[in-house]
């Protein structure tokens, strides 16, 4: 173990947080794993709340003409679904599997701006709160001069205008209250984390890779969190004005997207999906990364065009910047702007197909092991080419004009989210459980979520495609009972409800394995990339020393040769080297200074949330806190060295340089 | 998988706004490419999940396996499945955007009629024959259609699935729509976007009538309302409760009241003879017509409708006055 080492002592607002455990430790740490597991732990709770909130549309409707839910309550329940799913729970557990994994893979010791990345967190999570107060703050009702028949319940006082805020519906005339309000500026709120988080990224994969670590030798999954991070940069600045001019409009009365004003709603719609798509692939493509980490460690062999599967990655991203119209084929948009929109639909196929067929490549002729998170990734791909072959069809454009708000386009974007980004998320959970917790997940409970999840997807998204097809319209709180869709409705409910008890097996997975799953060793995968030559749990200082990379998939490398024939072959001393770099990582032979916690990045995020209700309730006492929240974060951060002062002692004058990480 | 999606899409009978079964020329060239995509569609499905599932079953791990080649890849077959799908798309594509341009089109000789969505309720403007009605639009058979649209309010998007693909009511803003219908038959309107509180019950009927049948239906809608009742009859009763308890504020009966500005309720002229109501979310028939009288936003949450206390009395007498306006 590390030396303790006294440090000096320093003045600032407040003193240097110092509990090594407990909450606290926690709270302040600037940890990117901690960070990482918080994140996780974060987003799954939203994932659950999403869950639930879906599991009560899907009860209203299991049958026709149903009045479980009011209008008011299904509508505010559909929008917070697709909210929350989206922005607390996907793109979160994302930005865990970043933190957690990015510094790992490339031989970091952390991320370059590690009280940014809690910033981040933290913001994320006033972010996510403050939407969430809606229920208890919030109000809504009819649009002005409308009648409703009974008091809008608390679960109605959300934000009720879909995730996609289409003006000038979500506008102050047509969804009075402020629960718009809550979404606009909440949503403002999360981007700035995301904002945060994909600077930090960038900067982190630009300067902070270890010696030998070309960028043409990062792991996949690092690759796709550097294309992720740009999408971010280049994307939410877009939704971030466009929330402005939301919520200028419903606060001080500007017109950007009211008609009456000289506005134009279809703006709304354009910079609401330039964002928009671009966010789909934030949220699809961490999931290729995953599965492209997954599936060659269960073949035993390398990643099928590694080169091909990157610039894939970065062609969808970039080619996702000019799609953005195809979610408006039936807007006013001309017949020209219909053909160029549904040809560069059709174009982002081809490096979508490139890498399916390329993961193809790499299960063909490998030696597969089918456990928990193989069978994630595996279920990934059908998964997602059902959603990229449905997603093909929408780019045909006259077809899409029938499809296009029907539960056809439910089905097809639950298909890559879901039985993509989803599936690909869990697959990530399993293979990098005993990572993260030094234990092994229980395998007999990981195939059983996977089984019943693989049905109950199927089972509640398949039929929708049919549904969509015979006429369902989306975010509609009731049909008719001629329209001959009742029993297929409730079809699927039955199968939301399997989806349910499928997350069930895995928390109860989750917790039993924690706590008694069977210790893990070293390199439980026999795996390729660098994070797993380092001891699990991991140590908080990572790598012991500074790892050097001398090809892709460097510590497979280091363990197998291949033959003449081309096929693996351990090399001998193999099981030493591996004792050795267990030991090794335990015990680094030098003192470690690691970035020190810092109560700075919670109170500066914490401020935000007070501005937002400062601009809804027009409060300048709230505005007077936040504003004070932000001051005493930012001049607290900005005094406060990011580590502390260490008296190097004398037998080794050179610990501190040498500690510096390259 | 596919037999499944044949079986089950043809199990759904009768589904009234069913987008693949097409009854004019319009929505049968879309679905025409739809059905083209789709089969292309299912061989690459078959092809990928064939491939998947192989590999699954063939190269699953088991204990005498030799460690597998290591390759690292192929220029030649992945270049071959870059080119292949760029080639099948295309073929896709030139259709498509054929399709796009053919169905933008003005149609020759066509009949034009005004669209206008309401919260939550469609309204039809007829210029050449100067009629105003709604919810239940009225179209000759066999006739090319032109709607021009644009809403009063929020987006709206008008979907007569059997008749042609979507188009969204903008505000400030004119879409056009074109329909044609093959034969004299009743269909389904339904708006597709979300546009608030009652979006749901925001549905429309096309009734396309043989030509004779269309001319005799504008023969009676350009008719007044008859306002010479029997001061002793029911309906005459209803008739002044209609004048009376706040009806003609937004209600415009041609010949009997007009309402200054623009009409934000539909026009009742010829109620009687629409078969749905309240934006077609409700059959017109004495029950319903109980119901929604005496509580609107019941039916209709967030409805522009209040609730007027009228009597039971006062209902009846509304309602057959209503049966009258035929």
């Amino acid at each position: 173990m590390t030396k303790i080492i006294e440090p000096k002592k320093q003045r600032n607002i407040f003193s240097r947080p110092s509990s090594e455990t407990g909450i606290w430790s926690w709270i302040t740490t600037v940890d990117h794993k901690r960070i990482g597991i918080m994140y996780g732990y974060a987003a799954f709770f939203f994932l659950l709340v999403g869950g639930l909130e879906a599991l009560l549309l899907r009860i209203q409707l299991s049958q026709p003409d149903n009045n479980f839910l009011s209008a008011a309550e299904y509508n505010a329940m559909f929008t917070m679904h697709g909210t929350t799913m989206i922005f607390l729970a996907i793109m979160p557990i994302s930005a865990a599997f970043f933190n957690y994994l990015l510094p790992l893979q490339i031989g970091a010791r952390d991320v370059a701006f590690p009280r940014l990345n809690a910033l981040s967190f933290w913001i994320f999570i006033a972010g996510g709160l403050f939407l969430y107060s809606t229920f208890l703050f919030g109000t809504a009702g009819a649009p002005e001069g409308g009648y409703l028949d009974e008091e809008v319940s608390r679960l109605a006082s959300a934000p009720n205008g879909g995730w996609f805020g289409y003006q000038p519906n979500a506008g102050l005339k047509y969804s009075p209250g402020t629960a718009m309000d809550y979404w606009a500026i909440g949503l403002q709120i999360l981007g700035i984390a995301s904002l945060v988080s994909a600077f930090n990224f960038i900067t982190t994969i630009l300067n902070m890779r270890t010696k030998g670590m070309r960028l043409m030798r990062m792991p996949v999954f690092t690759w796709m969190t550097f294309a992720v991070s740009f999408l971010l940069a280049f994307s939410l600045p877009i939704i971030a004005i466009a929330l402005f001019f939301v919520t200028f409009d419903r606060q001080f009365g500007t017109t950007f997207f009211l008609t009456e004003g000289g506005g134009d709603p279809v703006l709304w719609q354009h910079l609401f999906w330039l964002f928009g798509h671009p966010e789909v692939y934030i949220l699809i493509l961490p999931a290729f990364g995953i599965v492209s980490e997954v599936l060659p460690t269960f073949s035993r062999k390398p990643l099928f065009g590694y080169p091909a599967i990157v610039f894939a990655g970065f062609g969808i991203a970039f080619i996702g910047f000019g799609v953005w119209a195809h979610h408006m084929f039936a807007s006013a948009i001309s017949p020209v702007a219909q053909a160029g929109f549904g040809l560069s639909t059709m174009i982002i196929a081809v490096p979508t197909g490139v890498k399916i067929f390329n993961w193809l490549g790499t299960i063909w002729g490998g030696k597969l092991t089918l456990n928990t998170p193989m069978l994630f990734a595996l279920g990934f791909i059908g998964m997602f080419v059902i959603g990229g072959l449905s997603g093909v069809t929408h780019s045909v454009v006259p077809a899409d004009t029938q499809q296009t708000d029907t539960y056809y386009i439910v089905a097809h974007f639950h298909y890559v989210l879901f039985g993509g980004a989803l599936f690909g998320i869990f697959s990530g959970l399993y293979f990098w459980f005993p990572k993260v917790w030094g234990r092994m997940y229980n395998e007999t409970m990981g195939k059983i979520h996977f089984w019943l999840m693989l049905i109950g997807f199927n089972v509640t998204f398949g039929p929708m495609h049919w549904l969509g097809l015979q006429g369902q319209v989306r975010r509609t709180w009731v049909y008719a009972e001629e329209t001959n869709l009742g029993f297929w409705n409730l079809i699927v409910t039955i199968g939301a409800f399997i989806l349910a008890v499928a997350i069930l097996v895995f928390m109860a997975n989750w917790i039993y394995s924690r706590r008694k799953g069977e210790k893990a060793p070293f390199d439980p995968w026999d795996a390729r990339t660098i994070e797993w030559s380092i001891p699990s749990p991991t140590p908080v200082w990572n790598f012991s020393k500074a790892p050097e990379i001398k090809s892709l998939d460097d510590f497979w490398h280091q363990k197998y040769g291949e033959d003449e024939d081309g096929r693996a072959v351990r090399r001998e001393g193999t099981d030493e080297l591996l004792l050795k770099l267990e030991e090794e990582g335990l015990n680094p032979d030098e003192e470690i200074h690691l970035p020190s916690p810092s109560y700075f990045p919670l109170i500066l995020a914490f401020g935000l949330p007070f501005l937002g209700y400062a601009i809804i309730y027009k409060s300048v006492p709230l505005a007077l806190v936040g504003v004070i929240l932000l001051l005493i974060g930012g001049f607290g951060w900005g005094t406060e060295p990011l580590e502390e002062e260490f008296e190097t002692s004398e037998e080794n004058p050179d610990a501190k340089e040498s500690s510096t990480y390259e | 998988m596919l037999c499944s999606f044949l079986f089950i899409t043809a199990c759904i009978e009768n589904a009234p706004l069913d987008s693949l079964s097409p009854a004019g020329p319009y929505a049968r060239t879309i679905d025409d490419l739809f059905w083209l995509t789709f089969w292309i569609a299912v061989v690459i499905f078959f092809i990928v999940q064939g491939a998947l599932l192989f590999s699954v079953f063939y190269f699953k791990d088991s204990p005498d396996k030799p460690e597998p080649k290591q390759i690292h890849g192929n220029n030649f077959l992945e270049i071959l499945w870059t080119i292949i799908p760029v080639i099948i798309l295309a073929s896709i594509a030139v259709p498509t955007v054929r399709t796009i341009f053919d169905l933008a089109r003005e149609p020759e000789d066509a009949l034009k009629i005004e669209v206008i969505g309401h919260q939550w309720w469609f309204e039809y403007k007829y210029p050449d024959f100067a009629i105003t009605t709604a919810n239940v639009l009225v179209i000759p058979e066999d006739t090319p259609i032109r709607l021009e649209m644009w809403s009063n309010d929020v987006l709206h998007n008008y979907w007569v699935p059997k008749l042609n693909g979507k188009r969204y009511l903008v505000p400030g803003q004119k879409t056009y729509l074109n329909l044609h219908a093959d034969n004299a038959e009743e269909f389904w309107a339904q708006c597709g976007e979300y546009c608030g509180l009652s979006h749901s019950k925001m549905r429309g009927r096309v009734l396309s009538l043989s030509q004779s049948d269309f001319d005799s239906w504008v023969m009676n809608q350009q008719k007044n309302a008859a306002n010479d009742l029997d001061q002793n009859s029911l309906a005459y009763e209803g008739q002044q409760v209609y004048l009376n308890a706040g009806c003609t504020q937004c209600h415009v009966i041609d010949g009997v009241w007009d309402v200054q500005g623009e009409q934000i309720a539909p026009n009742l002229t010829h109620f009687g003879i629409r078969n749905v109501f309240a934006g077609a979310a409700l059959k017109n028939n004495p029950e319903n017509l109980t119901k929604w009288l005496a509580n609107p936003a019941q039916i209709k949450p967030g409805t522009f409708m209040p609730n007027l206390e009228l009597t039971e009395r006062e209902i009846e007498a509304l309602i057959e006055y209503l049966g009258t306006l035929k």
